[in-house]
């Protein structure tokens, strides 16, 4: 069964060859100045990471989808069912094969393109941003393998291919907007400092709108600050002001901000002995981060291979 | 005992429709079977569930003694042909047969390379470019160098030409003659089979119309003509499959076990398309089944 599979499965994964070969090329020839971020390079490391993020998405939907589909679409399974092979390892088989072929030119694409981009990575300090951190190491490898199992079940449902391919893109997009959005914030519990806010690291003063919750409840015109974020390579939540006692409701704009110098403006703010509150990633966090979401991945991926197995066995 | 397929209260419901309900056979070791009915009678749905790709809604088949698709061991023994042959159109022919080694432990690859090499099929060939007929033989090829004990043939000529027709049905008969295998095999055209089944099965609207041996079916029926009557008449013992009237003359298809000797009779045999389509007519209500002829309603 894994001769046959490797022999339907041939043509895909000799395609996957000769694009890592190419990207391998074109990674190697501009390596000397893989740390410039400006002009043709900086276009480059945005499209590594464009790749990175479409490569699963072609998986799912040009492997995973007509796996099944094609051949209940033209009534292959008919003979591949009544050879002397059980239909639950007929599927195991060739999920298994192109789960790891998926696997793979995730895997040596992501490795290729992480090892190019790092400098720049470093220069950022941007591994864990939303944008990065889905493009790097672990994380496209689950994409993959996700990809692969779902694009499988949605063809095993629709029982149609090319259904069965704009379904499965739609879908595996779907989730890619959702878990960084939804899901990865709350994978592991954010730190929150509380500290002195220095008036250096202000940026600007204003005043928050009538809309803002004002004293008593009442809407009024209320200080709205903004200020540096000092902490290197984290993944920052949200900053908050508050007042000594906590409260976030920090009064009207002082009138030294509104009409005087700066300086007097700095001082009426020390006055305040504002705090700044801050929620975020640590950078340190990055691989816990990265094995979490991409153990998420697999694990979907696993549950979508046990239902297909499942509904493959009790089919019609 | 010996039933290749052994079905009781079979059916199979696909949504709220049946396919298939109600089907109680014993098809015995050692024949040809003709499984015979109009489109849509529920052929295909009672040869996937003996293949074990589909699974009943109700009642329960065994085939060779073991429920369809039980295992590996329960797959090497049966042999399936689906409807219109489906190949792997960008596998090539060799490639075919390299499916057939991989996925069975039983495969006899000289009958495999035999076969292909009379039939004339290019091993490079891919299958997609293979005429009907050569695509049928392939397929043919595949299920019977599988050695089975059971080979089920889903309409199997249908979309052949008269001469690839005559030719698959003469190499499926030597091949089966060689080995001993059994046949079940499926058409909308009893003309079809008349020259290869020994053993015939009717299919009517999701319901078992008729089985039995060609040999005996043949000698149970006769047609009976001669002066208008009314069929209520007739002694007990003879049972109106089929009855037409003109103002003078009464013709009817009769079941029986004795020899009819009312001298206002004339009585001729019955070809075995004619009692097949006196079987299919929907309008024709079908008595009671008797016992002896192994057909159980």
């Amino acid at each position: 069964m894994i001769r046959l599979s490797w022999l339907q499965f041939r043509a895909q994964a000799v395609t996957a060859a000769a694009a890592l070969s190419a990207a391998a090329v074109i990674l190697a020839a501009t390596s000397p100045h893989r740390g410039v971020n400006a002009g043709f390079y900086h276009w480059l490391y945005m499209a590594g990471i464009m790749v990175l993020y479409l490569t699963p998405a072609m998986i799912g939907s040009f492997w995973g989808a007509p796996l099944i589909s094609r051949e209940l679409e033209a009534g292959t399974y008919r003979l591949a069912w009544t050879q002397s092979v059980t239909r639950t390892r007929w599927l195991a088989v060739k999920l298994g094969l192109g789960c790891l072929v998926s696997i793979a030119t995730a895997g040596l694409l992501s490795l290729m393109i992480t090892w190019w981009g790092s400098p720049i990575d470093q220069l950022n300090d941007s591994r864990l941003s939303p944008l990065t951190f889905g493009a790097r190491d672990l994380t496209p490898v689950g994409y993959a393998a996700f990809a692969f199992a779902l694009g499988v079940t949605i063809g095993l449902l629709l029982r149609r291919a090319v259904p069965a391919i704009a379904v499965t893109l739609a879908a595996f997009a779907a989730v890619q907007v959702a878990v960084p959005l939804a899901v990865r914030p709350y994978l592991i519990p954010p730190v929150r400092t509380v500290s002195p806010l220095t008036t250096s690291n202000i940026t600007g003063t204003g005043d928050g709108g009538p809309g803002a919750p004002g004293v008593g409840g009442q809407p009024g015109p209320n200080l709205a600050l903004g200020a540096k974020v000092d902490i290197p390579g984290a993944w920052v939540y949200s900053v908050q002001f508050t007042l000594p006692g906590g409260s976030t409701n920090l009064g009207p704009e002082p009138q030294a901000c509104i009409s005087g110098s700066g300086n007097a403006c700095d001082t009426a703010l020390a006055r305040l002995h504002l705090r700044q509150v801050v929620t975020y990633q640590p950078a340190s966090r990055y691989w816990a981060f990265q094995f979490a979401e991409t153990g998420l991945y697999l694990l979907l991926a696993l549950l979508l291979t046990g239902f297909c197995i499942w509904r493959v066995k009790l089919r019609s | 005992m010996g039933g290749v397929i052994e079905a009781s209260g079979l059916g199979k419901a696909y949504r709220r429709t049946w396919a298939l309900r109600d089907c109680t056979l014993a098809v015995p070791e050692g024949h040809v079977v003709g499984l015979v009915g109009p489109n849509g009678a529920g052929k295909t749905t009672l040869l996937q569930l003996a293949a074990g790709l589909i699974a009943p809604t109700r009642g329960t088949i065994t085939v060779l003694g073991d429920r369809p698709a039980a295992g590996p061991a329960q797959l090497a023994r049966v042999g399936f042909v689906a409807q219109d042959t489906p190949v792997y159109t960008r596998m090539t022919v060799a490639d075919h047969l390299r499916l057939g080694a991989w996925l069975n432990p039983g495969w006899d690859d000289s009958l495999a390379r035999r076969r292909t090499g009379q039939l004339g099929l290019d091993p490079k060939q891919r299958a997609g470019s293979l005429s009907g007929g050569q695509r049928a033989q392939l397929a043919l090829t595949l299920a019977l160098a599988k050695r089975p004990e059971l080979l089920l043939l889903d309409e199997p000529v249908a979309s052949l030409d008269p001469l690839a027709r005559r030719e698959f049905l003469r190499m499926l008969m030597e091949a089966v003659a060689e080995h001993g295998t059994s046949v079940v095999l499926s058409s909308h055209l009893v003309a079809d089979l008349e020259r290869v089944c020994d053993y015939l099965i009717v299919l009517v609207a999701s319901k078992i119309r008729v089985a039995g041996e060609v040999s005996d079916l043949l000698a149970a029926h006769r047609r009976l003509s001669g002066p208008r009557r009314d069929p209520d008449t007739l002694p007990a013992g003879q049972d109106v499959i089929e009855e037409s009237h003109t103002d003078k003359q009464t013709s009817l298809l009769v079941r029986t076990s004795e020899p009819v000797h009312d001298p206002a009779w004339a009585v001729t045999p019955v070809s075995l398309e004619d009692l097949v389509l006196a079987y299919m007519n929907p309008a024709n209500e079908i008595p009671a089944r008797k016992p002896q002829l192994g057909l159980v309603s």
